[in-house]
């Protein structure tokens, strides 16, 4: 195969004209070294660094759980009226961070949205150890760490079983669920990458490496008949994903929308945490893939059209999340309910202003940037606006919990919530949770997915360039229409 | 293995319109056990190869109906028969609650039918394979792909079949031995 040399065509005013998903001279082989580069290369002291910090980091919450489990929910700032703190606002956060990896890995597949194969990999990670790092929350605040199997259909010492028609259950299997699939899928786009990784290990004489990756390759050869099912899996995995990645989000908001507390009780709820959800998630897909992309060399596999793409889709989610403030406010006055009213008046100017107007700057106002084509294109805004949704994605979560709960229905009981240092050290814990995975993964696996690259680039198509072949025109007419001005061999 | 056999023969091939063009000539003389290995799924050779749709879909449906049934009938026998709770004056089983986890388990189970039934129908995972004995078989996930005619293929044979593959333009024609 030789290197073909694609120009950069940017027509976004001509969608049949599109710029080439991978730029620069490439061809099969130069892909499979740029992204197996990155795992083969000696390992940059940068890398040293922030695994070091983050594992630090991770200690900590090893350390703060252990106090928490030897001492009891009092180290946290939890208290009547707000039984619900951080903990649960870290869950929410965490776990929504995990749907944009869904959706890039799913949704766009369903929607032959090619562009996302340059980063659904690292996306899918990013959903894994979210997960991770959510789901270690609710098992803590409960209290009792030690009877948390109670939450499980299995026989316990009460000869009880869990009550199924409470919420919080349905997390416990929406949670499990999610994460067993989407480490399901994620480990069925590894294998293939893994037999190249198992192949070049093997080739270099790295017999260590070459048979742990040769384990967990499975024995892939490639075998059209393995594709053919390989293909059908993936495709079916997405279809099952793009309902789960949904229902997630919306059983985590039924935690709050089935119960009767002002604030929470509000159908708009599902489509709101799912929105918000796909917002956090795409920006801390930024937050991870403009690093990684600067310093990793994967420019031209992950262009400047992918960032435009996610900023669009940013811009897109914030003005859900932005509709779904709105609408709150409209409801809570149409309904006539004056618990309802107070509470929303409560959240924009009560003791929590500071945190709500954070929300709507954050979430609302910053992604309007993004109706202008150059700051969609600099990844140094980008970078700084997905670290301005992620901490307004965290206060979105704040504001539900704390500020529905800290003037429930009676002001005798009313309280301001304020964490503790175990609290903030705790929350700090799970990012070194999550960036220890996340960067155990950037060094060992191929952190783009190889053969799903390779199968978007134009070489890729069997009738790429020759005509000769009978049947071949119609498939030219369509291969045009994907391919860029002077890829036009037809 | 104490005697070595003749697994089939290997060739491989520049690109994807070259392995392409070979499955459809080598399908067209009459071979039947032949089979592509290449870096990335090329849309259009099970065509080329006469390799018919996967069943895989089938198997996932028994799951997830499975995944479904299950849940039902656990949530019955636990919160409505075996220790029936009454919270907040709800019957101990109705079925609308139990939607949220029924959903779970059905998608649940038909991700694991997915996943291992498509390591299962592709025989995976096995510790080698006889074309890993191929020289250049290592670029097959990266960038060349390759075609296979097994010995067991009623028009084996090891002279002429190696002949009509290096006609195709096929390189490194090897017999591989398994």
């Amino acid at each position: 195969m030789t290197a073909t040399a694609i120009t950069v065509v940017d027509e976004p005013e001509n969608p049949l004209r599109r710029a080439p998903l991978i730029e620069g001279k490439n061809d099969f082989a130069s892909v499979t070294n740029i992204i197996a580069g990155v795992a083969e290369k000696k390992t940059p002291r940068g890398w040293y660094l922030m695994f070091g910090i983050s594992v630090a980091l991770f200690l900590n919450l090893f350390a703060m759980i252990g106090y928490l489990v030897f001492t009891g929910v009092g180290v946290w700032g939890n208290n009547v009226p707000v039984a619900w703190g951080w903990p649960i606002v870290n869950f929410v956060f965490w776990i929504g961070i995990g749907h944009a990896g869904t959706l890039i890995s799913a949704i766009l597949f369903l929607f032959r949205q090619k562009w996302r194969t340059s980063i659904n990999r690292a996306s899918e990670a990013m959903t894994i150890f979210a997960v991770m790092a959510a789901g270690i929350f609710p098992a803590i605040h409960v209290g009792r760490l030690w009877v948390i199997y109670w939450v499980f259909p299995v026989p316990n010492q009460m000869a009880l079983w869990p009550n199924f028609k409470s919420p919080l259950l349905w997390d416990v299997f929406a949670v499990s669920t999610y994460f067993t699939v989407s480490a399901l899928f994620w480990y069925v786009g590894l294998v293939p990458d893994l037999a190249t990784f198992r192949d070049r290990a093997m080739r270099a004489g790295r017999t260590v490496a070459s048979r742990i990756y040769g384990a967990f390759a499975l024995g892939w050869h490639g075998s059209n008949r393995h594709w053919l099912h390989y293909e059908k899996a993936y495709l079916i995995l997405a279809a099952l994903s793009t309902p789960l990645v949904l229902s997630v989000h919306s059983i985590v908001s039924f935690d709050f929308a089935v119960s009767q507390v002002p604030g929470w009780h509000t159908t708009i709820f599902p489509p709101y945490f799912v929105a918000g959800a796909i917002f956090s998630g795409f920006g801390m897909v930024l937050t991870l893939m403009i690093p990684a992309r600067q310093w990793l060399g994967l420019h031209e596999l992950i262009t400047l059209n992918h960032l435009d793409n996610i900023a669009k889709i940013l811009l897109l989610t914030g003005m859900m999340v932005g509709y779904g403030y709105g609408m709150e406010f409209f409801i809570a006055w149409y309904s006539g309910s004056e618990y309802e009213q107070f509470c929303f008046i409560n959240r924009a100017t009560g003791p929590y202003w500071w945190a709500y107007w954070i929300m709507l700057t954050c979430n609302v106002v910053s992604p309007q940037l993004f109706w202008f084509r150059a700051l969609r294109r600099n990844p140094m805004v980008l970078f700084v606006i997905s670290i301005v949704v992620n901490i307004g994605m965290w206060f979105e979560r704040f504001v539900i919990v704390v500020t529905s709960l800290n003037r429930e229905f009676m002001p005798s009981s009313w309280g301001y919530f304020t964490p503790t240092l175990i609290d903030i050290l705790t929350y700090a814990g799970s990012f070194g949770l999550f960036f220890t995975f996340f960067l155990l993964f950037c060094r060992f696996l191929p952190i783009l997915a190889i053969s799903e690259v390779k199968g978007v680039m134009p070489q890729a198509n069997p009738h790429h360039g020759h005509d000769a072949h009978g049947g071949g025109h119609a498939h030219a007419v369509h291969d045009a229409a994907h391919t860029p001005a002077g890829q036009g061999a037809h | 293995m104490s005697k070595t056999t003749k697994w089939g023969i290997i060739a491989e091939f520049e690109s994807a319109a070259a392995i392409f063009k070979a499955a459809e000539k080598t399908t067209a003389q009459g071979y039947t056990r032949v089979d592509a290995h290449t870096p990335f799924p090329v849309h259009g050779l099970n065509g080329a190869l006469r390799q018919g749709p996967s069943p895989l879909g089938w198997i996932v449906v028994c799951c997830g109906f499975t995944g479904i049934c299950l849940a039902q009938l656990m949530m019955w026998w636990m919160n409505g028969h075996d220790y029936p709770i009454w919270v907040s004056g709800k019957e101990p089983y109705a079925w609308p609650p139990t939607i949220p986890i029924t959903f779970e388990c059905m998608v649940l189970l038909s991700a694991f039918g997915a996943v291992f039934g498509m390591f299962g129908l592709n025989r995976l995972p096995r510790l080698h394979h006889p074309l890993f004995s191929h020289s250049t078989i290592w670029r097959a996930s990266d960038d060349r792909f390759f075609l296979s005619i097994e010995a067991t293929d009623p028009k084996f044979d090891s002279q002429q079949t190696k002949h009509f593959l290096e006609s195709l333009g096929g390189k490194h024609v090897e017999i591989v031995e398994g």
